[in-house]
């Protein structure tokens, strides 16, 4: 058995849904590819285009209903019909995002910045866009190109190579 | 833990080649790390360097965004003095031990 160490190449990730920690979830893993030298595809499609929406991508929320992870400040559970109150949802993603932002984790169009200034590329699926009706100058200036699910699997080629669905 | 010599002196380093004792490096040692990576240090990489090793001395987290905000180099830059490993890379190069911050 050989024990030559085989490090990634590349990763190819999806990102197909729009709460804060689904978004973080493929910056964080995106942006620490890039930062091991591994080269680096991201697409946004379906609810994780409001990731790369410019509009969107600042104000991301996490889900306090239906969320049964979700804390008060302290651990105790999070009343699931607090959760429903107006307001509630975004006080406790705001409160999130400044945590967030102690851990030196920056916001998404900066996280975006970062990615793409080590050689990161992000994509949009262009059925997903074409669905949200968006256009090219809606989304991040970040975003290189808007295409087809075939084509971010023709990126996706070679060997050590992995596809991560968040 | 393992001892190495690098630029003629003896120096404690971890297994991925981290100096241990970040007060054992010099600018010889640096020169000597950088061509192992396959990078040349130009009077900019030094000015990154020591930024990181007053960083470390005064006990702060490293992350790739606070090197990018420090006024020193920009994340590009970063990237560009230290391809495919610009906190990691930078670090070994620094004699400060492995970065710990996922971002």
């Amino acid at each position: 058995m050989s024990t030559e160490k085989k490090p990634l190449e590349k990763v190819c990730l999806i990102c197909a849904k729009g709460s804060l920690e689904d978004v973080y979830a493929s910056l964080v893993m995106a942006n620490g590819a890039v930062m091991e030298g591994i080269e680096t595809n991201v697409f946004f499609t379906f609810f994780g285009l409001d990731g790369i929406t410019k509009k969107a991508m600042n104000h991301l929320h996490t889900a306090t209903t239906g969320n049964p992870a979700m804390r008060m400040p302290g651990g105790l559970p999070f009343p699931t019909m607090l959760g429903g109150l107006p307001g509630v949802e975004s006080a406790v993603s705001s409160m999130m995002r400044k945590q967030m932002e102690a851990l030196d984790m920056p916001p998404v169009d900066e996280f975006l910045e970062m990615i793409t200034a080590g050689g990161g590329k992000i994509y949009a699926c262009k059925l997903a866009v074409d669905m949200f009706k968006l256009k090219k100058e809606d989304l991040s200036d970040e975003v290189i190109d808007i295409i087809t699910i075939g084509e971010f699997y023709e990126m996706c080629d070679g060997d050590r190579t992995q596809i991560i669905f968040t | 833990m393992s001892v190495k010599t690098i630029a003629g002196v003896q120096v404690n380093v971890s297994e991925d080649g981290y100096l241990e004792d970040m007060s054992q490096w010099n600018e010889e040692i640096a020169k000597e790390i950088a061509s192992e990576i396959g990078i040349e240090l130009t009077p900019k990489h030094f000015e990154v360097l020591n930024f990181l090793r007053e960083k470390t001395a005064a006990k702060e987290t490293l992350t790739i965004r606070g090197v990018g905000k420090s006024g020193v180099v920009n994340i590009k830059e970063l990237y560009a003095l230290f391809p495919k490993g610009p906190l990691k890379f930078s670090s070994r190069i620094a004699g400060i031990p492995k970065p710990t911050s996922c971002i």
